[in-house]
Parts: structure tokens; sequence; C-alpha cells
């Protein structure tokens, strides 16, 4: 695809995006708008761990680390810097105030990739459980920074986070993530991931620089991540570390593994689905954990590689679909 | 000085904890190569057993001794079926299967106990019934050491003891090394693996309900999520004491606890949980064997 | 592809169901407290508190004619999950007032929401001054902690005659945090001495770390502006690493598993509170026997301050003879003298009550009354 058609894509999407912002936001329920913000933010989670899990094949279990990072920096900036660069920029307010929360994600999810540098590092030398305990490691020590932190409200949390999140940027940066890691996956560059996941010391071998690819993945996945943080907080207004612990890092594990790893296709549906079930299961809330814990254990034992296992979405199936529909018409 | 050794003091009472779990993590290591996630839900079970066996023993109106050791009992007699049950129903299908998905499923059945704990138990607090009357032993020149800190320790070297004596002297011991050392070449030895895996699994989880009385004695608080954080210290301890290894696992314990302690007495308690994870990222670092460990090349 | 319609459909379906309220003639309050954690009593019994509350006013024949109705959210005591509850409270049941919450932390986290919604929030005895701070549509019918802080710092200096205190603070909780910088400030004042301050964390279960570091410091007292779970856990180990000098706190201690949790090592302990049910005044006394009657035991202080807000915003709404949360507010900031069962209550312009503290020992394993203490008039 050339320059020009890229851009103009660009444009329309975003014309699209803030078409359907300005018109549903306000007219729809509040709490459905919040499911469908919530949506968004779990699909750049589940896409974005499946390119470390699922595609190079690193255990990370830490990622709600790089998601309060993220957040939590992004906030900082809102919060402290950017009344001051609002006082001093000439444009007008409808354009510096999403000037600067995007200044405030991209700079959360720059420090999120920072971080998922130096998780990566160690990753050089651990195997599956190691690294998984290790991730997990970090993401308590990124917790318990946050903690001892009190300019950023510290145990108390971070309140009063000026709410910048809207349908608009939910859906640009859910969208930017599924194409970014797409095309990663499906370049040479994606090549290089998936052999390090099936046999790394093979793909070694044949001159690949594991190194690199595992510490990338790493970057990508925790800058999304960071982004993704950086959305929640600017929605919530309010920021604490009890969200960000691992259980909640365990439920976007349990994504990726629900939709199947090495499928983003199945990142995007499992992330849905685990959106909308506890809000479906809402009446029966005490039963919803011990119903997906069950759920895991039973779905690693009969079928462990997700619904879409490394299937992707295709429309070719959509084809089949039909041509089978036209050939049943036909045949009658 | 005082102040440090009394630190100490508080240090090897937990460290003597987190070692009786961490013995779990590192025998089911061994035998599996598997961390058992659910391993911190069982000490948590351990000590909800200790609680209701208590009450249903009524020891909370006369406390004594032997009725503190009945209720140690039961409950590692309970946490013994629970850990030999896990393994039948969650790991055993998985020998299989990938890494992956056997450590996913550890966390799935972590979860599973921890919410079903939830459920059934409340989410709410439950405080430990006083099995032994808090007295102080020995209190000279501002040190002072409660009876309670004391049978902690004791116990805890004792089920140790018993423990070595058991791995190193006995045959089923020698059958437990041998499967942790190559399983295949073990079954190959006419050596029943699925019998010792069970046995490994049943020793283990008695251990962690052990450890969980004794927590039940000097730390009250119980509630269905109180092994996650142990858990995870105790696994850091057996990592730090070489992983597979047993006197490494009872170590490791010791160091984390007294290392977790000092850095709340001396620097500031929200580091606490940090601790145990920064030292479990420099030793992956710096001796990934762990102390007492063997570095094995791994062949490709 | 059809099964993952499929769930999408029926999930919408069930959402719509859930989503969509009945619509009925009657007046919606949203309460939200931490029924559950490590402060439930706290939660469970403002609730109790509220629900007399609701109780009477409907068997007078209800509000503008209408029945009240609370409709309760449980946070679990995590401020997160204040912002949520309250977030559905207002959006989704579309009450027009909330009561809530008892600790700082979590009224702190539900309160810009409510102020940006325009719905007015009564706190029952949040202590911090940071809660009312977040907005006009917020009040307390409580004190706050800078006057709690100046009560336990003169009761300390001046009727225990103590002059060295160390802090022991939870840093989780602002509550915590803001109680103990004003103890600090006001005991520096008198001329006592502040001799070590070490912190915990919400939930810790093991607290001779901290014990054993300010054991060494020689003091005469321990300042201890927690939550009663902790509390009672860190004075049974104190009392182990042989600490024997009186454990003092403020309202976060007041609830019935304070004695239950810590034992014989409360004894000879003190701590500020809103309310003692020791109190011989007949209107206490005729909600105490309700009360006992009805629950089995005796109300802790979040029992009354639940009903008097309640009340307090029952007689709002009936002044304002509308259901406009506005005209609610406004009226609700106009309460004088309102008779309340945990004092009287006047909303001043901070929208803050101003009323005194009462100090409580524990003794034989029972909350004894000792003393009313008043705000000092600064000359």
């Amino acid at each position: 695809m050339n320059q020009t058609k890229k851009i103009i894509l660009i444009v329309l999407f975003s014309g699209l995006f803030l078409l359907l912002d300005v018109l549903i936001s306000p007219r729809l329920n509040p709490y459905y708008l919040q499911i469908l913000i919530y949506c968004g933010i779990n699909i750049i989670l589940a896409v974005s761990l499946n390119l470390i899990n699922g595609f190079t094949g690193q255990f990370s279990i830490g990622h709600a680390g790089f998601m309060a990072i993220g957040g939590y920096t992004s906030a900082a900036f809102t919060f402290y810097l950017g009344p001051k660069i609002l006082e001093t920029l000439f444009f007008p307010l409808w354009f510096s105030k999403p000037l600067v929360f995007v200044l405030g994600l991209l700079l959360g999810g720059a420090l999120a990739a920072f971080a998922g540098l130096l998780v990566g590092i160690p990753s050089l030398r651990l195997r599956g459980d190691y690294l998984a305990i290790v991730t997990l490691g970090f993401g308590e020590i990124i917790r318990v920074f946050i903690l001892n932190i009190d300019a950023i409200g510290g145990a108390r949390g971070f309140s009063d986070v000026p709410k910048y999140t809207s349908l608009f940027w939910v859906l640009g940066f859910t969208v930017l993530t599924i194409v970014v890691v797409r095309n990663l996956v499906y370049s040479t560059h994606g090549r290089a991931f998936l052999s390090v996941r099936e046999d790394e010391v093979a793909a070694e071998a044949m001159g690949i620089n594991t190194t690199w690819y595992k510490v990338t993945a790493f970057v990508i996945g925790a800058f999304f991540a960071g982004i993704a943080g950086g959305l929640l907080g600017h929605y919530l207004q309010y920021l604490h570390t009890n969200s960000f612990t691992f259980i909640k890092s365990f439920e976007v594990v349990m994504m990726v593994v629900l939709g199947g790893m090495g499928s983003i296709t199945g990142s995007i549906v499992a992330a849905v689905i685990l959106t909308l079930l506890p809000e479906v299961l809402r009446p029966v809330k005490d039963y919803r954990m011990v119903f997906y814990s069950i759920l895991l254990v039973i779905l690693m034992i009969t079928r462990p590689q997700g619904i879409f296992g490394v299937r992707e979405f295709n429309w070719d199936w959509l084809k089949k679909i039909f041509s089978r529909k036209k050939a049943q018409a036909e045949g009658a | 000085m005082q102040e440090f050794i009394q630190q100490l003091i508080n240090g090897i009472t937990w460290g003597s904890i987190y070692a009786l779990i961490a013995l779990g993590y590192t025998m089911v290591y061994g035998v599996l190569k598997l961390i058992n996630f659910a391993h911190s839900d069982v000490y948590m079970v351990g000590a909800f057993a200790g609680y209701y066996s208590a009450h249903w023993l009524g020891i909370a109106e006369n406390p004594s001794v032997p009725k503190a050791v009945l209720v140690m009992l039961i409950s590692m007699i309970v946490c013994s079926c629970l850990g030999m049950t896990i393994e039948r129903l969650a790991y055993k299908p998985l020998r299989k299967s990938s890494r992956l998905a056997a450590l996913i499923t550890a966390i799935g059945v972590s979860l599973f106990l921890e919410n079903g704990g939830q459920l059934v138990f409340g989410a709410d607090p439950k405080f430990f019934p006083q099995l032994i009357e808090g007295q102080e032993i020995w209190s000279k020149s501002g040190i002072v050491i409660s009876n309670l800190q004391l049978i902690v320790l004791l116990a805890s070297l004792t089920l140790m003891a018993i423990l070595q004596l058991f791995i190193y002297k006995t045959r089923t011991g020698k059958a437990m090394r041998a499967v942790s050392f190559n399983i295949q070449v073990a079954s190959l030895m006419g050596i029943s693996t699925n019998k010792i895996i069970t046995i490994t699994f049943a020793i283990g989880s008695a251990l962690a309900g052990a450890a969980g009385v004794l927590v039940g004695l000097t730390n009250p608080k119980i509630d269905p999520i109180m092994g996650l954080l142990p858990g995870l210290k105790a696994f850091v301890a057996a990592v730090l004491g070489g992983i597979g290894n047993i006197p490494g696992a009872m170590v490791g314990g010791l160091i984390i606890g007294i290392a977790e302690v000092m850095t709340v007495g001396y620097l500031s308690s929200t580091f606490r949980d940090a601790i145990a994870f920064g030292i479990l990222i420099a030793i992956l670092i710096f001796r990934p064997a762990g102390i007492l460990g063997t570095s094995t090349t791994e062949k490709v | 592809m059809f099964r993952q319609r499929l769930t999408v459909v029926t999930a919408s379906i069930f959402l719509l169901i859930f989503g969509c309220g009945k619509k009925e003639d009657v007046i919606k309050i949203g309460e939200y407290g931490s029924l559950t954690g490590l402060t439930a009593t706290f939660g469970i019994n403002t609730d109790r508190g509220i629900q007399m509350a609701v109780e009477k006013i409907n068997q007078e024949g209800g509000l503008l004619g209408k029945k009240v109705v609370v409709i309760v959210e449980d946070d679990q005591g995590k401020p997160e999950e204040a912002a949520t509850a309250v977030k559905k409270l207002i959006n989704q049941d579309k009450v027009i007032a909330v009561l809530g919450e008892v600790a700082s932390s979590r009224s702190l986290a539900a309160a810009p929401i409510c102020q940006e919604a325009g719905i007015p929030m009564i706190t029952p005895s949040s202590t911090n001054p940071e809660v009312t701070r977040k907005g006009d549509y917020i009040f307390r019918v409580c004190f706050i902690d800078p006057f709690q802080g100046d009560v336990m710092a003169r009761f300390t200096y001046n009727d225990l005659k103590i002059k060295r205190v160390a802090i022991l603070r939870d840093i989780k909780n602002d509550y915590s945090v803001g109680l103990a910088n004003y103890f600090a400030e006001d005991y520096k004042k008198l001329g006592g001495q502040i001799v070590g301050d070490e912190s915990y964390s919400e939930g810790d279960i093991d607290f001779r770390a901290q014990l054993t570091s300010l054991k060494s410091k020689k003091a005469e007292a321990i300042f201890v502006p927690g939550y009663y779970t902790e509390v009672g856990l860190l004075v049974r180990q104190a009392r182990d690493l042989g600490i024997r000098i009186p454990i003092i706190g403020g309202d976060g201690w007041d609830s019935p598993k304070l004695i239950e949790i810590g034992g014989k090592a409360l004894e000879g302990c003190y701590y500020s509170n809103h309310y003692s049910p020791d109190d011989p005044d007949p209107l206490v006394q005729s909600f105490v026997v309700e009360f006992k009657a009805k629950y089995g035991e005796l109300p802790d202080a979040m029992a009354p301050l639940g009903y008097d807000a309640a009340m307090i915003l029952f007689e709002a709404i009936k002044k304002a003879g509308s259901l406009d949360p506005s005209k609610i507010r406004d009226e609700i900031a106009k309460t004088t003298d309102f008779p309340g069962i945990a004092g009287k209550v006047t909303i001043d312009s901070l929208r803050n009550a101003k009323k005194p503290a009462v100090i409580i020992k524990i003794e034989n394993q029972q909350q004894k009354f000792v003393k009313w203490m008043y705000a000092e008039e600064k000359i």
C-alpha cells in the first residue's frame, strides 16, 4: 500500500471514529459507553500481550505493571504539566487539550516500553517458568515503587486525573494497536518472532538474533500496554495500584489464552467476550471468578490452543460461507 | 544491637514459615519441573482447616499443647489430600502437554481455590483462635522471645529434619531423588513414577498445611487470599536456595524471611513485598542455579 | 464465527434486561460502603443506621408522598471500587443523592464523580478535610481530622501526661496519614516529642519489624491512627514483644471487632470517637436500645452517624420540596442545629460539621466513656 493510500485511510478512519464519538457518546447510556471503552482497552492489552506470549513464546504475566507505568506517567504529565502547557500554547483549546493528552499517552507508552526493555533483558537467560515468575516479580516491584511516590498519590491513589479519554481515542488506539501488531507479525520480522517461539536454539543457529527479537517483543508489547493504562486512567479519573496487581495480569493472560496464543483475531474476540462476560454475570458476581478459573483449567486440558489457535480472521471464510449458501440455494 | 537481634528473631520466625512452604515448591519442581502455583492456596486451606478444626474441637475455650498438635495434624492430612487431588485432576492430564499449558493450569487451580475459598469461607478475614497462650520465654536486655516464636521455629526444624531423614534414609526417598534426577530413566529402573509423584505432592502439601497452622498461631488473621504473596516469596526462596534442592529451600526461606523483616524495620514497610522479587532477579542474573544448587548443562 | 456472534447477541440481550430499570414511583437514594473487606463493620453498621432511618421515614409516610428506597453497593473497601459503585448508582440507578463512605480514601475516590454529576453526597464519618474540598455538593456530618488530631494531642499531653510519643501510621489510607500529621503538628506545639514514625499498609498482618524499631525509641505511648483490624493485630504483637506502654488512636478503631481481635492486649488503650453508647442523653439511649433489639449488639459510631446523615438528607429533601439535586444540595448546606444521635449537626461554610469528640478507654475488654473534648477557641 503506498503512502498516499495510507494517509487517506488514516484520515478516513479518524473521521469515522470522530463521527461515531460525536454521535454515540452523548446519546448512549454511560454504562454501555463504559463497556465499549473497556472493550477497546482490553483489546489493546490482549493484542499487545499476545505479541509477547503468543507470537514470541515468552511467558509474561506482569503486563499490568506496564499498564500501571503508562497510566501513572500519562496522568502525572496531564495533571502537572498539562495546565502549564495549555497556558503557553497559542492553539485553541480544542486542539491543545487532545495534544496534551496524546503527548501524555505517548510519554506513558514510552516509559512503559523502557520498562519492557528492563524486563526483557533478564529474559535472555531464563526459560518459561522462571521468566513467568520474574515478570510477575517485576509487576510487583513496579507496583511497590509507585506506592512509594507520593506525588502521584502513593498508597492512596491518584485522583482528579483529567477526563480526556473518549470513544474516539479508544477506537483510534485500538485500531492502531491491531494494525501495528498485525503488520509486524506478517512481516519478515514476524517470522523471526515465530521462530523464537518454535525453537529458540534452532533460530539462533539460523543466525536470528533471538535476544533482539525477544526484547523487541517486550518493548512493543509494553508500549501498547502503557497506552492502555493511560486511556484507562484518563477515563476513570482515578488511578490506584490495586487495579494493577497480578490479578489484572492474569485477566489479560486469560484473554490471550482463551483467544488463542498466536491469533490476533482470537485476542480481539476473547477480549470482547471477557469484557462483556462480567457484566452479563453481574447478578452472580461472586461466582464469576470461580467460573473463570474452572474454565481456564478445562480449557487447558481440552483445548489449550484456545478458540482460534493460530488462525486469523479471513475474508475467505465469509466467501466460503456465502458460496456454500449459494450452492445450497442452487441445489435445493 | 538489641533491635537488630530482635529483628533477626522476627525474621527467623517468618523464614521458617517460608521454608516450609518452599519445600513443597522445590519438591514438586524437582519431580515434575512444574511451578505449582496452587501450592500457596494449599497453605491457605491449611490455615482454614486449622481454624475450623480448632473451633470444632472447642480449643478456643481451653488451649493446650496436645490439642494444638492435633489441629496441626488434621490440617496436614487435609492438605495432603487436597494436594493429591489437585495433582490427579489438574496436572496429570497435562503431563504430556507443553510447560506453558501446565503453568496456566496451575494458575487456574490457584484462582479456583482462592475464589472458591472466598465463596465457601467468606471473603472477610477470620481470626485464628489462641491455641496456645502467648508468653514471654526470655526477655533480657530488651530482647523478647515469645513461646509462639520458639514453637514455630522448633516445629519447622522438626518437620524439616524428618523430611531430610525420609529423603535420604528411606527407599521411597531414594526413589524421589531418582525421579527428580531423570524421570524417564527412573521409570525404566522400575520405579512407579505416578506413585512417587503422588507422594511428593502429599508431603509437600502436608508441610504447607503445617505452615498454615503455624502462621495462624503467630499472625492470627487468615483470609482466602492470604497465600498469594507468601507463596510467591516461598517460591523465590526455593529458587534462591537452588530449585529442587531441599536444604536449599530451608536456607532460602530463612534468608528471605530475614531480608524482609530487616527491610521493613530499617527501610520502609512499603518495600516489604518487593524485596523478595528484588532478590529473585538478582539471583537469576548472578547465580541462577541458586545458593546450594548445581548448574546443569542443557543438552539440545 | 457464528458462535461468537450468538454470544454477543445473547450478551446484549442480557445487558438490555439488566440495564434497564423498572420505573417505579419511589425516591432513590444511593449508598456505597465497605460491606466486605478489612473494614467490613464500617459499611455494615453505617448501612444498619441508614436502614433504620429509611424504615422510620417510610413509616411516617415517606418523603413528598413517595416511598424512600436505598440502593446499596459494596465497594469491598477499595477506592477504585467505590468510584465504580458511585458511577453505577448515579448513571444506572439514577439516584438523587448518595450516602457514603466511612473511609476517607473511598470518599475521596467517589466525591469528584458525585460533584461532576451534580449529585449531593453526604459522608457520615469520613474525617479527612480533603473530602469536602472536592466540591460544593460534598458534605459531612462529623468532625474533621485537624480537630481530631488536636483532641488526641491535648488528651495525651495534658490528661495522660505523656511527653514522648511514637507514631505508627497506615500509609495506604488518606485518613491515617492525615490524622497522623495533624496529631504530630499539634502535639509538638504543646511541647511533646515525636520520637519515632513508622508505617504499615492496610492488609498487613505482621507489624513486628516496625514495633521492634519503635520499641528502641523509648516512647511513652504509640499513636496508631489506623483501622480496627490492623490495630487489633498490632496491639497484640506489641504486647508479645514486651511493649507495655499505652497505645492510642482515633475513630478508625471504633468497631465491635476491635476487642474481638485485640483481646486483652488492648487493656489501657484510648481512642477518640464521635459518640459513646454510654451517653445518658435520652435521644442516644433510645437509639441504642432500638439498635440492640434489632441487631443484638451495641451500636458503634458508624450506625448513629449513618442514621444522622440519612435523616439530614431526608430533612433537606422535605425542605426543598422537590427531587432536584441542586435544590436538595442547597438545603443540606443550610442544616442548622439538627438533633442528631451523634450530636447536634450544623453544616458550616466548608460543608463540615463542628462537633465535640469523646475519648474512649478500653478496660476489661470493654469500651468505656472517659470524657468529652471540645474545640479550643483560638484567641
